[in-house]
């Protein structure tokens, strides 16, 4: 570039802040027009080591592969075979996560259903209760236990083949819910036992008990009123994972839920998603080790979430010590949220395809984060089930060719060895050896 | 009527043997023996059966309470009656913190007092107590009534919904949105009926009524653009 010597001697050119970039600047100026934060869905949308700083090794002379199409490579998992008289066999690690009826149309719970039901998998509610459509439609369905408790019930309580006990998530670990008044319609409303239209919090603690010691009896009641036939699940939010997952244990859980930061949520403020909690890379390996001192890997299982997008996140999940994953944002993807087919009605919203977040105002228009019957009839819940089932059928190819490759003949058999890292800090979070190293920094033995 | 003693059948059996008894069973009236304090008492039962528990409890006794009618012949720890939602559960002694939380229907009567949070999130219960209620009582409370004959503690009702709280002696302080209302002549009425479902002797007139002031129903922007 040349210099500017344009208004006579020489000026310095102008530069842009690191500090104070033009987002950050028109943030500013937004908070001081309006005096509220920002409300947003989704998850963190700004960098962290993630997967993508993990790569398998592959098969060489020491290690050698299964045969790429013939060779079998089990998929299935069991959860809840510690206390639950009736565990629940999935035949693939890739469940969907809980996502509420409200934030999500009724026809967009009734795809997760289908989509899940076809691949063999579970689905699961979330805050508001549980609707027929996806009780009808998912084979199995695991009903949250939130401390908003809208909609909870015994009977539903019953119906469900697992109850998972959300202490956080990790969008927002230590955050409550929020539903904006333009999404409760009657029904939405109706279930949450609240007036139509007003601006819906769930509370960040759940309102009868407090720290593990109370959990624990929490978790006798459940399994009374159920007769101890379901398995118990604990969702944390990626905090402390390795004493969050050693107090789940030890309170009684069958299978412990850890969502990293980057997970989605419906609606949270956005510097919450965006500072606080851990990225999931750094939390795996964290609550493997506390099942490991505790003598619980596999016996209590571990499912994981938050910016899981691939068979080769899948993978390196199991690689890490995971039972199974769970998938939001990914999935809401499947059934056509984000699709620059609505690039138009996208711009119309003052934003574009894939940056799409503002699911709590209920204009979606793919018609899926909205309550508005319009937008909602723009979605089609037979197609979306179909969509889901096949993408969730290549992330299991995709997982099986990778396992294959490592010389295994289940994604469980996936190890940490099968790993390398290609950061030093995803190496240190992930405790994989950095590429081309036999060494991570933290490394027992070794110094810095 | 059937005795069970808890010490020597233990807990699964209990509620196992509750929930098997069906809509028209004639097995309608237990006695449990030998409570101890033990947890989870006669929880998830569904039937129209009246179970006497002879003692007190621990946590969430009679909690997602259907039909049934639970009478604790004691005093209860926390979480009785917890998400109840039909039926009728009544507590001779007090009641530990949380006491019909996120209730959405049915009644609970306390007989003495009740500690912190009582009724907090209820979503359409009916909660009389005769005694005093502790601090942050119907926190986030949705809908359904809290009748209180004595005093009330701190932050009573912050963030309350359309819950309608009642009571008859002080208040130390009303939470954030919770407001002193008119007590019109329906509301009368409707306590009515509570003091008279509850056993209690006391006269509505007595009452004052405390509501939302529905301030913290919609975020507040100033968005003058
Ligand atoms: C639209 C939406 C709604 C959600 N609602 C809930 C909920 O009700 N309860 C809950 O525990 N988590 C909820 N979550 C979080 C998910 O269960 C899960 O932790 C997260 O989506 C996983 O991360 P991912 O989106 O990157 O896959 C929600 C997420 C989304 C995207």
């Amino acid at each position: 570039m040349k210099d500017d010597n344009s208004h006579g001697a020489p000026r310095t050119v102008p530069i842009q802040s690191a500090t104070f970039t033009n987002p950050i600047n028109a943030e500013i100026r937004r908070a001081a027009a309006t005096g509220i934060y920002d409300i947003r869905g989704g998850g963190a949308k700004r960098k962290l080591p993630h997967f993508d700083d993990l790569l398998f090794l592959g098969a060489s002379i020491s290690r050698y592969p299964l045969e790429g199409y013939r060779e079998k490579c089990e998929t299935s998992v069991t959860l809840g075979t510690r206390f639950a008289s009736k565990p629940i066999k999935l035949d693939i690690p890739v469940t969907i996560a809980g996502m509420s009826f409200g934030a999500l149309s009724g026809p967009a719970k009734e795809a997760l259903g289908r989509g899940a039901t076809l691949a063999g998998t579970s689905t699961t509610t979330g805050d508001g209760g549980m609707t027929e459509e996806e009780r009808g439609h998912s084979n199995k369905l695991v009903y949250q236990y939130l401390p908003s408790r809208y909609g909870m019930n015994p009977d539903d309580l019953r119906r469900c083949d697992a109850i998972e006990v959300v202490v956080g998530q990790g969008a927002k670990p230590g955050g409550g819910g929020m539903l904006l008044g333009q999404k409760i319609s009657d029904r939405v409303a109706e279930m949450r036992n609240l007036p139509k239209g007003i601006d819906q919090r769930s509370a960040c603690r759940h309102p009868d008990w407090t720290g593990p010691d109370d959990l624990e009896i929490k978790i006798l009641e459940l399994r009374e009123i159920t007769g101890w036939e379901k398995p118990i699940y604990i969702k944390v939010g990626g905090a402390r994972p390795y004493f969050d997952t050693t107090l789940a244990v030890k309170a009684g859980a069958d299978v412990v839920v850890l969502d990293g930061m980057q997970g989605g949520t419906a609606a949270t403020q956005d510097v919450f998603i965006e500072n606080v909690g851990q990225p999931i890379l750094a939390c795996i390996r964290e609550a493997v080790r506390a099942l490991e001192d505790m003598g619980m890997h596999r016996e209590v299982q571990l499912i994981v979430s938050g910016g899981i997008r691939t068979g080769a996140d899948v993978a390196k999940c199991m690689a890490m010590g995971a039972d199974a994953v769970a998938i939001g944002t990914a999935a809401l993807i499947a059934l056509g949220d984000n699709d620059p087919k609505w690039e138009a009605e996208y711009n119309a919203l003052g934003t574009t395809a894939g940056a799409y977040d503002d699911w709590h105002e209920g204009q979606d228009p793919a018609g899926i984060t909205t309550q508005n019957p319009e937008l909602m009839a723009r979605f089609d819940p037979i197609e979306g089930g179909r969509r889901l089932n096949n993408y969730l059928k290549v992330m299991t190819l995709e997982a099986q060719t990778i396992a294959r490759a490592c010389g295994k003949n289940h994604l469980h058999n996936l190890e940490p060895e099968d790993l390398c890292a290609l950061t030093l800090e995803a190496a240190a979070m992930a405790k994989i050896p950095l590429a081309g190293t036999d060494w991570y920094p933290g490394k027992p033995g070794t110094s810095y | 009527m059937q005795t069970f003693d808890l010490e020597a059948q233990g807990l699964r059996q209990l509620n196992a043997t509750l929930h098997a008894q069906a809509d028209d069973t004639n097995q309608t009236a237990w006695e449990v023996v030998n409570p101890r304090g033990s947890h989870a008492i006669a929880v998830g039962l569904d039937a129209p059966i009246e179970v006497n528990v002879k003692g007190s409890t621990g946590y969430y006794c009679g909690g997602m309470n259907k039909q049934a009618t639970i009478n604790v012949h004691g005093s209860v720890g926390p979480g009785v009656a917890e998400n109840m939602m039909s039926g009728m559960v009544v507590i001779e002694g007090d009641a530990s913190q949380y006491a019909g939380a996120t209730g959405h229907g049915g009644t609970l009567v306390i007989k003495g007092n009740a500690s912190s949070r009582c009724g907090i999130s209820m979503k359409g219960i009916d909660i009389i107590v005769h005694g005093n209620i502790g601090h942050m009582s119907a926190f986030m409370a949705q809908s359904g009534n809290l009748v209180v004959c004595g005093d009330a503690g701190e932050a009573l009702g912050d963030s309350l919904y359309e819950a309608k709280l009642f009571v008859r002696g002080s208040v130390k302080s009303l939470g954030a949105d919770c407001i002193e209302k008119e007590m019109r002549p329906e509301h009368t009425e409707i306590l009515r009926d509570l003091l008279e479902r509850g056993g209690c002797d006391a006269k509505p007139e007595e009452f004052k009524r405390y509501g939302s002031a529905r301030q913290l129903y919609n975020f507040n922007i100033d968005n003058a653009y």
